[in-house]
């Protein structure tokens, strides 16, 4: 049972401190629940692309979806689809809750000091540390385990010219009709799994 | 007021849409977001909408969840608030559920199809998350004081050494450092003023 008191805790950190959007959350996801293996890098990994594909919000989709593994992995004997649904539904509400009052609570007190310096002064404070924390994320999952679990060099390089092509179709922008647009993330991980059928899975 | 009028169920399948077909939350969502309460419904006019995104993206958590929750209190109070989140939370929530029974960590390991796509996908992944660093790093106008600052802490998250790897310590800084810097730099001009007047 311990573990969805250690679950709610988790999402109830990741919702207070969750400043910055998806990209700066995972980091604080990643931090509590890999850290203390309920999941793998890879799973994480494979949580964040399944979290890019489905809509809604990342913070959500991790919820829902660590909520699910994580009693099974930690216990064998919560192993089944009740323990992982209230998982589920625990790490969602939990992840939710915390914002949700301050949202309500504080909106008055915000519009009030909107414009207040010292706001604006921690709110400054905090856009570098968030580009470090994604930043973080990016590296934290750069590891052996997602780019060469094999430990072969061919493996390497070929996860490296993925990490590449799927970069500059994400960052560039493409021509497309006339226009120049910036390719979806899920075009780009649907790409990425079909070259990797075609590479691995032949 | 005419808002009042926004039934409670309408404002549910409002967000409900929007949770429902938006891919990637934060920004995405916003501008889907803003279509639905302010040009097809006119539940709030536009600078008002600006207004409660400023709320919304200055308090920590889901940014679509909290635009969900200031405009559902706007409109309809607090069950407005909470009805609107759910809309907004139910979608993911259950298309994540459908599909966690499915693709569990052991299906992916046991099939062999499955493993060769996502070691395809992983590295992309990692690309994924490359790509908001560089977009966040120019939005933030990192300059010659700042730009140690996210180096430092990514490399301290990095490294992996306990209490001084936990991301949230570096959040509390960063705020207590940029309130920290900003009474500094207010009392070195108060002080200035005072010399000048001398």
């Amino acid at each position: 049972m311990n573990i969805y008191w250690q679950l709610i805790w988790a999402y109830i950190k990741i919702g207070i401190f969750g400043f910055g959007g998806g990209y700066a959350m995972l980091t604080l996801v990643r931090q509590a629940v890999v850290e203390p293996g309920w999941i793998s890098d890879n799973m994480f990994t494979d949580i964040v692309a399944i979290s890019q594909m489905t809509p809604g919000p990342i913070g959500i989709n991790s919820a829902t979806y660590i909520g699910f593994v994580a009693p099974a992995s930690v216990n064998p004997e919560l192993s089944g689809i009740w323990w992982a649904l209230l998982g589920s539904c625990l790490a969602t509400i939990a992840v939710v809750t915390p914002p949700y009052i301050l949202t309500l609570y504080s909106s008055q007190f915000i519009r009030c000091h909107k414009d207040s310096k010292a706001i604006k002064a921690i709110f400054s404070g905090l856009r570098p540390v968030v580009v470090g924390l994604i930043a973080s994320a990016a590296i934290l999952l750069m590891n052996a385990e997602n780019f060469c679990p094999d430990r072969s060099l061919s493996q390497l390089l070929i996860s490296i010219a993925i990490c590449a092509a799927a970069f500059c179709l994400v960052y560039f922008k493409i021509p497309f009709k006339g226009k120049k647009i910036k390719l979806h993330p899920i075009f780009v991980i649907i790409i990425a799994g079909i070259a990797g059928y075609l590479i691995y899975g032949l | 007021m005419v808002n009042t009028q926004t039934k409670y169920w309408q404002l549910f399948s409002s967000f409900f849409k929007i949770g429902a077909f938006t891919f990637g939350g934060g920004w995405a969502m916003i501008s889907i977001i803003e279509r639905e309460v302010v040009d097809r419904h006119g539940w709030i006019k536009k600078e008002e909408f600006i207004d409660l995104l400023a709320i919304a993206q200055s308090l920590p958590g889901i940014l679509a969840v909290n635009i969900a929750v200031v405009v559902g209190d706007r409109l309809r109070g607090g069950l407005g608030s909470f009805v609107a989140a759910l809309g907004t939370i139910l979608p993911s929530f259950f298309i994540i559920l459908s599909i966690a029974i499915f693709l569990t960590p052991e299906t992916i390991k046991s099939s062999k199809t499955l493993t060769a796509i996502f070691m395809g996908i992983r590295p992309a992944v990692v690309a994924l998350i490359i790509a908001p660093v560089i977009t966040t790093a120019r939005a933030a106008g990192l300059n010659l004081k700042t730009f140690w600052i996210p180096i430092v802490v990514a490399t301290m998250i990095s490294l992996g050494v306990g209490f001084a790897s936990d991301p949230i310590l570096y959040i509390l800084l960063g705020g207590a450092g940029g309130y920290i810097y900003h009474r500094i730099s207010q009392y070195r001009i108060a002080k200035r003023k005072e010399d000048s007047q001398q």
